[in-house]
């Protein structure tokens, strides 16, 4: 198998994550990519706490994920890679050509953010960064669950 | 020492719901506090959870032992609270909830260990065949 979702969500390992997607995925492990949390012990205790043991998580900074991305994609199991934010998803794709495809799963309201779906605010450079993704072949969509439809970028940027 | 509070950390709907319950069943007001998750990141659920605890000190009680109310509950409460005592629970029910509102002079603490004991009393099989 692979790694089946490339996610960018702000709460990271999350209920909508591990039951949302990891069920009908029968996901098996979870590659967390964030240099503040690959450097945190009880950031990482914190997001375990939320897994069923079943599913192994594993934390990487953008370098290391980078590094080993082709190994999780040759995994036989199946995989959920998470990241937090637009920059961290646009670091990890200009370094490693395996990110053909990018859920954006939940990005949140912030300063500077407007919404452009009920689960999706962007700033106008998030949502640049995304259309150049897309315009380099990455298949850039908007979906929080399954059940959901997925939604095209060119209608949420 | 200000009076303890609870503040239920949810998904959706589920800790406002508790806190009517709860207000239904004992006539107490103004103990709990809901919060909920919904539309928020992570910067805003603890920016919701800081205007709920304000001064504390209080329990947080939060739905799922893990996800997104969970972490940043923990994380505030790691990151000291604004200054208030904290402590967290898990799997927030309504038996914890009617106990803790009518214990809470103790601390933090004390009543988050005393709520754990008050909800998993309250789980239980009934009426299966033997």
């Amino acid at each position: 198998m692979t790694l089946a979702l490339y996610r960018v969500d702000d709460r990271l390992i999350h209920g909508q994550v591990v039951v949302g997607w990891g069920q009908p995925l029968d996901c098996s492990f979870i590659v967390l990519v964030d240099d503040e949390v690959s450097g945190s012990d009880w950031e990482q205790d914190l997001y375990r706490m939320g897994v069923p043991p079943t599913i192994e998580v594993i934390f990487a900074s953008v370098e290391q994920a980078a590094a080993h991305l082709a190994d999780w994609e040759a995994d036989a199991r199946v995989g959920i890679l998470l990241v937090g934010d637009v920059d961290t998803a646009v670091a990890l794709a200009n370094r490693a050509p395996e990110v053909k495809k990018l859920n954006i799963g939940g990005v949140h309201h912030r300063a500077g953010r407007s919404e452009r779906l009920r689960f999706v605010y962007l700033t106008d450079d998030e949502a640049a960064k995304l259309k150049q993704l897309a315009a380099r072949g990455v298949d850039v969509t908007a979906q929080d669950v399954p059940t959901a439809r997925a939604v095209p970028i060119g209608e949420f940027t | 020492m200000s009076e303890l509070r609870g503040v239920i950390v949810s998904h959706a709907a589920v800790a406002q719901a508790l806190v009517a319950a709860v207000t239904a069943i004992t006539g107490i007001e103004g103990v709990l506090t809901a919060v909920s998750n919904e539309g928020c990141g992570t910067e805003a659920l603890g920016e919701r959870l800081r205007q709920a605890v304000g001064q504390g000190p209080a329990v947080l009680f939060v739905d799922l032992p893990g996800g997104s109310c969970f972490s940043s509950s923990v994380r505030y409460a790691k990151q000291g609270g604004g200054g208030a005592e904290l402590a967290v629970v898990t799997g927030v029910n309504l038996a914890m909830l009617l106990d803790f509102v009518f214990h809470r002079d103790i601390s933090p603490a004390d009543a988050a260990r005393r709520a754990v004991d008050a909800g998993a009393k309250a789980i239980r099989v009934t009426g299966a065949p033997a």
